[in-house]
């Protein structure tokens, strides 16, 4: 039996208390908040459960927030068997932002947040491969974050130049 | 760059005396014919046989993601089709589709159909590419200039619908850019009268061909379990047998009108989920897509082909994601609005991401060609991969 996203949001009330918020938005992305600590049990109880059976992890990124001084880390997870939906969000603070990895409860999380680790500086810690994914080894700095100022150059190349249209 | 953080330790048995051995690490990539595009893996070997190849990636990042914070929401949709430059429709649709949402705009029925064809040839277009480029990665070079025959013909039709043979820009927020040209459809009709037939002509040439086939059944046999756990999308998870598709399943646009199957992989010549189930599974979707494409020029609708979009677009603050089935499967569009003329966050979850992170899985104990035939069978595009 599918289903909706209040449905589940119940399921998770019931079982983790106050680690879980209120439900926000509406249909696909409705949407609830999961204190940081506890995600990877809570992403754990989801896959497992037999009524809820999330067996796949459809989406994982992260959205910074500086007015906030929060990095939000957000799970959306899909169940091919029943065909139903929920988005988790976790907000870590911007400064020290940690996150207990979920790749141990699907493989697909592995990459996905060597992505976030990379380009928004977010620790994800118990993973077991945590190392930059697309910007080289030694690039400072975490590109997605808002208050990122782009280096000049890079090991002697230069990252932008003028433009040849302006004279 | 050197080996950084792929440093391997060069086994020595000590104690087995006699005969000893070494690993060899191979840097393939990231220039290689067969890696469909810049990327490298790191190969530990014993001899032929791969213990592991650690795929690097991150070559073609453009940050694409960041752009889309700094242009705009129109001035966006150029960039997304470098996002994906063999599938760059699916790419468009998935960005317009996702601000749609946001900022509430309904789609005129004329524009989606419009949108449907576009997707559908752009389907084709890409699978032919996939198909032909694989034979000829395993050593059949005959069958990739059949395929760019076809796609040649295809990227005329293209051409004459947006300008465009490659990177199509056709697609805008509220609809698409422009309206079939006058006659576009009976080309449409023209080409898939002479395609159909070329799909059957595939498969004598090359599917069920001992030499070709035997290169693929039972290589890198992917479970439906573990297909799931890695995100595999599209052909690559329905050639593990899981029948899932977007258009049918969760179905956006004009989809839900039309009717057409969705080909799974049945390990038929193997093995369930190797190499050759995921091929078929793509030449199989060509023959759906000329169906829908057939369907589509049928019922198209007059009227308008775009919605009415404010020049400065501000959806109001919110986020939404959505999904489209593109030509490499699920592609996931998360897009953040802060109710202001710029994206707020723009995140693409694309298929080729997720199949290149299981090939360290699916890599161990196969031959070091046999690598070829599995990123092949992937249907890599490295753009993709990286954004």
């Amino acid at each position: 039996m599918p289903l909706d996203a209040a449905g589940v949001h119940a399921r998770l009330r019931d079982r983790f208390g106050e680690a879980i918020g209120d439900l926000a938005g509406t249909g696909r992305d409705a949407s609830c908040s999961v204190e940081p600590a506890r995600i990877a049990e809570v992403c754990q109880f989801l896959r497992t459960e037999p009524a809820l059976r999330f067996d796949c992890l459809s989406n994982l990124s992260g959205v910074d927030y500086p007015k906030r001084n929060a990095i939000q880390v957000v799970y959306h997870l899909f169940s091919y068997p029943l065909r139903h939906w929920i988005v988790l969000k976790v907000d870590a603070t911007r400064d020290d932002p940690v996150v207990p990895t979920v790749s141990d409860v699907w493989s697909a999380a592995n990459w996905q947040e060597r992505e976030v680790f990379d380009l928004l500086g977010v620790t994800f810690t118990g993973h077991p491969d945590l190392r930059r994914i697309l910007m080289p080894e030694d690039w400072p700095g975490h590109p997605l974050r808002k208050d990122f100022v782009e280096p000049q150059e890079y090991h002697g190349i230069a990252t932008s130049r003028e433009s040849l249209l302006r004279t | 760059m050197g080996l950084t953080g792929f440093e391997v330790e060069v086994q020595r048995p000590a104690e087995s005396g006699g005969f000893v051995t070494e690993d060899m690490t191979l840097s393939m990539g990231p220039q290689h014919p067969s890696t469909h595009g810049v990327l490298r893996f790191v190969v530990r070997a014993d001899g032929e046989v791969m213990k592991e190849a650690i795929p690097d990636i991150g070559y073609l990042h453009r940050s694409i993601e960041k752009i889309a914070e700094k242009v705009g929401w129109h001035g966006f949709i150029p960039y997304t089709d470098r996002v994906d430059y063999v599938a760059a429709m699916f790419c468009n649709h998935g960005w317009a589709m996702a601000a749609e949402k946001l900022g509430g705009i309904e789609v005129p029925k004329r524009g989606e159909y419009c949108r449907v064809i576009a997707d559908e040839l752009c389907r084709i277009h890409s699978h032919l590419l996939s198909v032909g480029s694989m034979a000829m990665d395993i050593g059949a070079f005959t069958p990739f200039t059949h395929a760019i025959r076809e796609r040649e013909y295809l990227n005329d039709l293209f051409e004459e619908l947006c300008g465009a043979r490659l990177t199509f820009h056709y697609m805008r927020i509220g609809g698409v850019g422009w309206d079939l040209p006058p006659g576009w459809t009976d080309k449409v009709i023209h080409f898939l009268d002479r395609f159909e037939p070329i799909v059957d002509e595939y498969d004598r040439l090359i599917s069920y061909n001992k030499i070709y086939a035997e290169r693929l059944v039972n290589v890198a046999v992917i479970t439906p379990e573990e297909a799931v756990d890695f995100n595999l999308v599209g052909p690559n998870l329905r050639g593990s047998g899981v029948s899932y598709d977007v258009r049918r399943d969760d179905p956006y646009s004009i989809y839900s009108e039309l009717e057409f199957d969705v080909p799974i992989g049945r390990g038929e010549m193997g093995t369930l989920g190797d190499c050759f189930d995921r091929y078929i599974v793509r030449m199989r979707e060509m023959r759906e897509s000329c169906r829908i494409l057939r369907q589509c020029l049928r019922q198209l609708p007059d009227g308008p082909v775009i919605a009415r979009v404010p020049r400065t677009f501000k959806p109001p603050a919110g986020d939404c994601y959505v999904r489209l089935e593109s030509a490499r499967g699920d592609m996931g569009w998360y897009v953040v609005s802060d109710g202001t003329a710029f994206p707020y966050r723009c995140k693409i979850r694309t298929g080729s991401f997720a199949a290149i992170s299981m090939t360290q899985h699916v890599s161990r104990d196969l031959m070091i060609a046999d690598l070829i035939a599995v990123i092949a069978s992937f249907d890599l595009v490295a753009p993709e991969i990286d954004r």
